[in-house]
């Protein structure tokens, strides 16, 4: 077989501890190098395509459907679109801040469920832990403070979703033009006394993301690191935003690529590659083309390309993650669990000022404008960017979707972090559990939805083969999700 | 002719008038008889059968069926409270029902029904029908996947409106809900302010761009189950 190869293929599936599953293929050369590694999405596509003829004011609560683990970031870039076709552009403040507490809380509890259940066993137990330990599991018998810090910062954030949205999972409070409800005394001292407390434990998790950096600093630099674009969100004065701010992009330099783009006008500055062997789609800047422009999103990029941070522990925790790298954008896939932690403080930090601001007492819940047929609405999700892009006919029904999920736009940078993983730790022609391991944890650094980022109806274990030049499969891993 | 008379309910002597229904003597004695297609002030239906209940062991609708003296009703049987479910369950898979996202969520008989029955999946297989959403009228909307054919929008209309926009078309499992105009409700009189838009059990008949208004814990079946109005809930 070996003879007549000239490019081998070698595939890793499931890769456990990720939202949704995924299927990883390495092909390579007649030479056993390897070539490129692929993560392939191979689910069903439907979300874009279904929602066509629904209502529009049902599009904030039916999108949010895609996933049970963000669905705040759907159901709030779907209300923010919708705002857009009922012509709404400012919203009230009681309607802006309290959708704004719900997002924070999204992100305090995603970012909490990512890092402690998902990812510290990776940085606490190493890479080349057998599997049976690396879960959150072990993490509970090993170190449980840590694990109850998780949960109950996890638990936090759920709370505050449920006092916004009425419900932990898949609530209903933005609509068309605001929200559905104000925050109640009674709800909002529910939620103070435990305030300090999440402080803490998220200023605890940066210096523990920190410390695992500074500690394993040849590791983190070498493991999957590779230069690229960054995108996402800012304030007008170039701040970290994560609900309603317009499109920055910068290079491997920290360059600015575009800035200030508002939200309607992202297909001028993004393109959608399609490719045959992924449902996925490849978003890239247009100025650079399909083959340069992809780049990266989520924690890893907002934090490398804002300017600041509005709220004062988690500017400092900024600055520090800056000064790692002398000012130039981090490009190290192990340092989104540092960036992921900066950006949990900032989450916290916003909780608590907002709990504390009577308009959430407001009760000027909704306006309405003059409208429109087309709208736009562009969040940052816990994983990244998110856009949600809807026409309307004038009975008020879809007729167009076009959603880009973080994952999607992460796309190409997980292939890029399995191909540097795999050049390093691929034996010939062989998949080891020593490989699939650290495919696993390169892929998990960005936190990626793969059943999200497909839409998908079902699901996904993950499995690395190993094929040939021709495509012959030449060795096969295969793991059980949990 | 009027005199009070007396029927029994599951063993309890209940006062009734001549002229009433059992769903309506049931409900003046604070005795919950399940329905789906019951409205006060319209001409009773007996379309959804979930009101069925045994007369002398003869199954007939409490909503239709006028009291009798000394009638002695069932209701709350083992064998008809499993025939009401299987009516509810074959009213989700029948039609295409997806509460996740609906905007009666919570305010919709048919799912208050499935809760109180304890439906949590459906025994038969989804039918999937493929129907239409009529969004024509620019306040009102009909979508038809969620129509269960209780004949609501029928009777208030006629007898509410006086307007007699909607009937049914198509027979079996064709018949629907249509219009009287040529094509769609746009073509029709109907109002925002039609009392048929009120008397909807499920989301089939809406009016835009309301939905989701009420928040989640807030919504009428959020509060109290249905049926707990007339019979406390059993622990």
């Amino acid at each position: 077989m070996a003879s007549s190869a000239r490019t081998k293929r070698v595939v890793i599936e499931p890769v456990t501890r990720v939202e949704g599953h995924g299927k990883v293929t390495i092909l390579l050369d007649e030479n056993d190098e390897v070539r490129q590694a692929r993560l392939h999405i191979v689910e069903f596509r439907g979300f874009e395509r279904f929602i066509q003829g629904r209502p529009f004011w049902e599009l904030p609560v039916l999108v949010q459907r895609l996933c049970g683990i963000c669905p705040v970031s759907h159901h709030l870039c779907a209300a923010k679109a919708v705002d857009g076709i009922i012509g709404v552009d400012t919203l009230t403040p009681t309607a802006d801040k309290m959708r704004r507490l719900m997002h924070y809380g999204q992100i305090f509890q995603s970012h909490a469920l990512h890092f402690f259940h998902l990812a510290s066993p990776d940085l606490l137990f190493g890479f080349d832990a057998e599997p049976a330990k690396r879960n959150i599991i072990a993490l509970a018998a090993e170190n449980r403070d840590l694990a109850r810090q998780g949960i109950l910062m996890r638990r936090y954030g759920q709370e505050i979703i449920k006092a916004t949205a009425g419900k932990k999972v898949h609530g209903t409070g933005a609509i068309p033009g605001g929200i559905n409800k104000n925050l109640t005394l009674a709800e909002r001292d529910a939620l103070l006394p435990e305030l300090d407390q999440m402080k803490a434990w998220a200023r605890e998790a940066i210096d523990l993301a920190r410390g695992y950096t500074e500690d394993h600093l040849d590791l983190v630099t070498d493991f999957a690191s590779f230069d690229s674009n960054h995108l996402g969100l800012v304030t007008p004065a170039g701040g970290l935003e994560l609900y309603d701010g317009d499109l920055r992009a910068i290079d491997a330099d920290g360059a600015v690529i575009f800035d200030h783009v508002e939200n309607d006008r992202y297909l001028e500055y993004l393109g959608e590659e399609v490719r045959s062997w992924s449902y996925m789609k490849f978003p890239f800047i247009r100025s650079i083309g399909p083959e340069e422009g992809w780049y990266r999103v989520g924690p890893l990029a907002r934090v490398n390309l804002c300017d600041r941070i509005d709220t004062p522990e988690a500017e400092a925790a900024r600055r520090d993650f800056k000064a790692m790298t002398g000012g130039r954008p981090n490009h190290d896939s192990m340092a989104y669990h540092w960036a992921r932690m900066v950006e949990t403080m900032h989450a916290i930090e916003m909780i608590e000022r907002l709990l504390n601001d009577p308009d959430l007492q407001g009760t000027d819940l909704v306006v309405s404008g003059e409208r429109r047929d087309e709208a736009v609405g562009i969040i940052e999700a816990p994983r990244g960017t998110l856009f949600h892009h809807y026409r309307v006919d004038e009975n008020d029904q879809v007729t167009m979707a076009n959603l880009i999920v973080s994952t999607t736009s992460n796309n190409e940078p997980m292939n890029r972090a399995v191909e540097a993983v795999a050049r390093k730790y691929l034996n010939k022609r062989e998949i080891t559990e020593g490989l699939l391991n650290h495919v696993e944890v390169a892929i998990r650094a960005y936190d990626p939805c793969l059943s999200c980022a497909t839409h998908a109806l079902g699901q996904m274990p993950l499995r690395v083969d190993l094929l040939d030049h021709e495509e012959r499969l030449i060795s096969r891993v295969e793991r059980e999700a949990g | 002719m009027n005199a009070p008379i007396t029927i029994t309910i599951d063993g309890v002597e209940v006062p009734a008038t001549p002229g009433q229904t059992i769903l309506e003597a049931a409900d003046a004695a604070g005795i919950y008889i399940p329905r789906l297609c019951y409205r006060p002030g319209l001409e009773p239906y007996g379309g959804c059968r979930v009101c069925m209940v045994h007369v002398a062991g003869r199954a007939c609708a409490a909503c239709t069926q006028p009291v009798s003296p000394n009638m002695v009703v069932e209701n709350d049987t083992g064998e008809l409270q499993e025939q009401r479910k299987m009516i509810i369950e074959m009213l989700f898979v029948e039609g295409n029902h997806f509460c996740m996202f609906c905007e009666k969520s919570g305010n919709c008989e048919l799912q208050a029904l499935a809760y109180r029955f304890g439906i949590t999946a459906p025994r038969f297989d989804l039918f999937f029908p493929k129907r239409d959403v009529d969004a024509s009228h620019p306040e009102i909307l009909i979508d038809h996947n969620r129509c269960i054919l209780c004949a609501g929008c029928v009777r208030a209309s006629r007898d509410l409106d006086g307007k007699s926009i909607f009937h049914f078309t198509g027979r079996g499992p064709d018949r629907r809900i249509a219009v009287n105009a040529e094509a769609q409700l746009a073509a029709t009189d109907a109002d925002v302010t039609d009392r048929a838009l009120d008397v909807c059990p499920v989301g089939a008949l809406l009016r835009k761009r309301e939905g989701y208004r009420t928040p989640v814990g807030q919504r009428p079946y959020d509060q109290a189950p249905i049926g707990s109005n007339d019979q406390p809930e059993e622990a």
